[in-house]
């Protein structure tokens, strides 16, 4: 029993509050596993900057097969952990890496986005406007700065725009396939993250990634980001 | 591929006629592949009288509807014309004017490979040499098993054919993002196994890691998004039964064997 409970309060604490709300306790073997959260938009809401066809699919397949296949990596995690076979214990560690941050990221990405007339795009008033300019120059700076970034990076991956909280600055990352951004920097909040693999952007602008880059902030949703920063810096 | 290695004369090299006439039968055919169909080298005079070598974006050895419905013309169009075509242009933007210009493709990949620390040329190089590998890979008309040799020694190694296919395509299935998955010839095994499956993340591939590729899935989502959208294993499974061409794949482990014979 001390073991599940283990298991538990670490995933818990490792994915950070905006999952509980997704996580469900499974009576029976007491493993908490995870759901696809739902839009807070329909998939055309985007449109034109990005496609229903491509939200839909995002949504319903990409996202939802990193939470099947996160659940069955925790599932053989906890088995392994219980049997004490610690050479299975380190060969999950990349499908649960894999699986768990494409599920964290994604989740993120959803709440990144806004349709234009509920307020996305709209760039931020108040203390992150503020940082934006005094950390990274401008708003014109952090969109060509994330842009160039995002063009930039080979295969797969994020582009963040990120709080480093110890030391209260804005920062641009990129992490590789589904690395989350803690994986930059343990002091590393994500604000807005801009999914840049293929499949984020192909039915609809093929491999002109900076056509996507471009339209992408057309639908960012800055109060989101700002409710976040605003949390880390009172 | 095993006749890749570079030549600066302005001979067009007897692989570019043989791919013509033995899978087109005729040169209009391969015309429906964009405006430039040079061979491998091209070089050319600048005003200055200075001789500047450059890579050429190859055309694949069929012609662009050809590997229709399982691959589409659609799909083509854009990983050839527009990703294989940038790897190649972006190449030589990159080694223009520095040491690396005027050395082969596969030279230019393992310096900038660089014992795995990659430096900033090598993810074009090494896709603009993948790209073209993996056209090779594939026939119109492909898929089945392989024979001969090939499928003896794949028994041998494997176990039987269907093991084989089984780890081919669980490694195209379970590469993490961006990548390809290879069936590779090993030319110092310690195990006495000659053959394996490989997978690699985005550029990386096996020629650096110092084996001999026979046989290339590219599972970058560029590659099957067009067609197949989030369902890799569905185009695995179709490049396996209708496009793999194990003719390709026999010539190459015949090549790599007489080379450590």
């Amino acid at each position: 029993m001390a073991l599940r409970t283990i298991v538990s309060r670490k995933t818990l604490a490792a994915l950070g509050s905006g999952l509980r709300a997704e996580a469900r306790l499974a009576a029976s073997r007491g493993l908490v596993t995870f759901s696809l959260p739902d839009l807070p938009y329909d998939y055309g809401a985007l449109e034109p900057a990005i496609s229903a066809e491509i939200m839909q699919l995002h949504h319903q397949k990409h996202h939802q097969t990193y939470v099947t296949n996160y659940n069955k990596a925790l599932e053989q995690l906890e088995d392994a952990m219980a049997k004490g076979d610690a050479l299975a214990v380190v060969k999950l560690q990349s499908a649960i890496k894999f699986n768990g941050g494409g599920h964290i990221n994604h989740s993120i990405f959803w709440k990144n986005l806004s349709p234009i007339r509920e307020g996305g795009g709209e760039p931020p008033k108040g203390s992150l406007g503020w940082a934006i300019d005094t950390d990274l120059g401008s708003m014109e700076a952090l969109v060509q700065r994330m842009n160039a970034e995002g063009a930039a990076l080979q295969g797969s991956g994020w582009v963040w725009l990120g709080l480093d909280k110890d030391f209260k600055k804005l920062v641009v990352e990129t992490t590789a396939n589904q690395d989350p951004l803690v994986t930059k920097g343990a002091n590393l909040v994500p604000l807005i993250g801009i999914d840049v693999w293929e499949h984020a952007y192909y039915l609809q602008y093929k491999n002109v990634k900076p056509d996507y880059l471009k339209n992408i902030w057309k639908v960012i949703n800055w109060k989101y980001a700002s409710e976040v920063y605003e949390k880390e810096c009172h | 591929m095993a006749t890749a290695t570079a030549t600066t004369s302005s001979a067009v090299p007897a692989t570019a006629f043989l791919r013509r006439q033995g899978a087109n039968g005729g040169a209009n055919r391969s015309l429906r592949w964009a405006r430039n169909q040079h061979q491998r080298w091209s070089p050319r005079r600048s005003g200055a009288a200075v001789i500047t070598a450059k890579f050429d974006l190859k055309p694949p050895p069929y012609p662009q509807d050809a590997l229709e419905p399982h691959m589409s013309q659609n799909t083509m169009s854009f990983h050839w014309g527009k990703h294989h075509r940038a790897y190649v242009d972006n190449l030589n933007k990159q080694i223009v004017g520095t040491e690396l210009q005027g050395k082969s493709l596969e030279d230019v990949m393992i310096r900038t490979y660089n014992k795995g620390d990659l430096l900033p040329p090598f993810n074009n190089a090494a896709q603009v040499w993948n790209h073209d590998f993996f056209w090779d890979s594939m026939k119109p008309g492909g898929g089945g098993k392989p024979s001969g040799e090939l499928l003896k020694a794949i028994e041998r190694d494997f176990g039987s054919f269907e093991k084989f296919s089984e780890e081919f395509r669980s490694a195209a299935a379970t590469q993490f993002g961006s990548g390809w998955a290879w069936l590779v010839f090993n030319p110092r095994p310690s195990d006495g196994k000659e053959l394996l499956v490989l997978k690699t993340p985005n550029a990386v591939n096996p020629l650096v890691l110092g084996y001999t590729a026979l046989l290339t899935i590219d599972v970058w989502e560029h590659a099957y998004y067009l067609d197949y959208q989030n369902r890799r294993p569905d185009y695995i499974s179709i490049f396996m039964e209708k496009l793999v061409s194990w003719d390709a794949v026999s010539a190459k482990l015949e090549v790599a064997k007489s080379r450590v014979a």
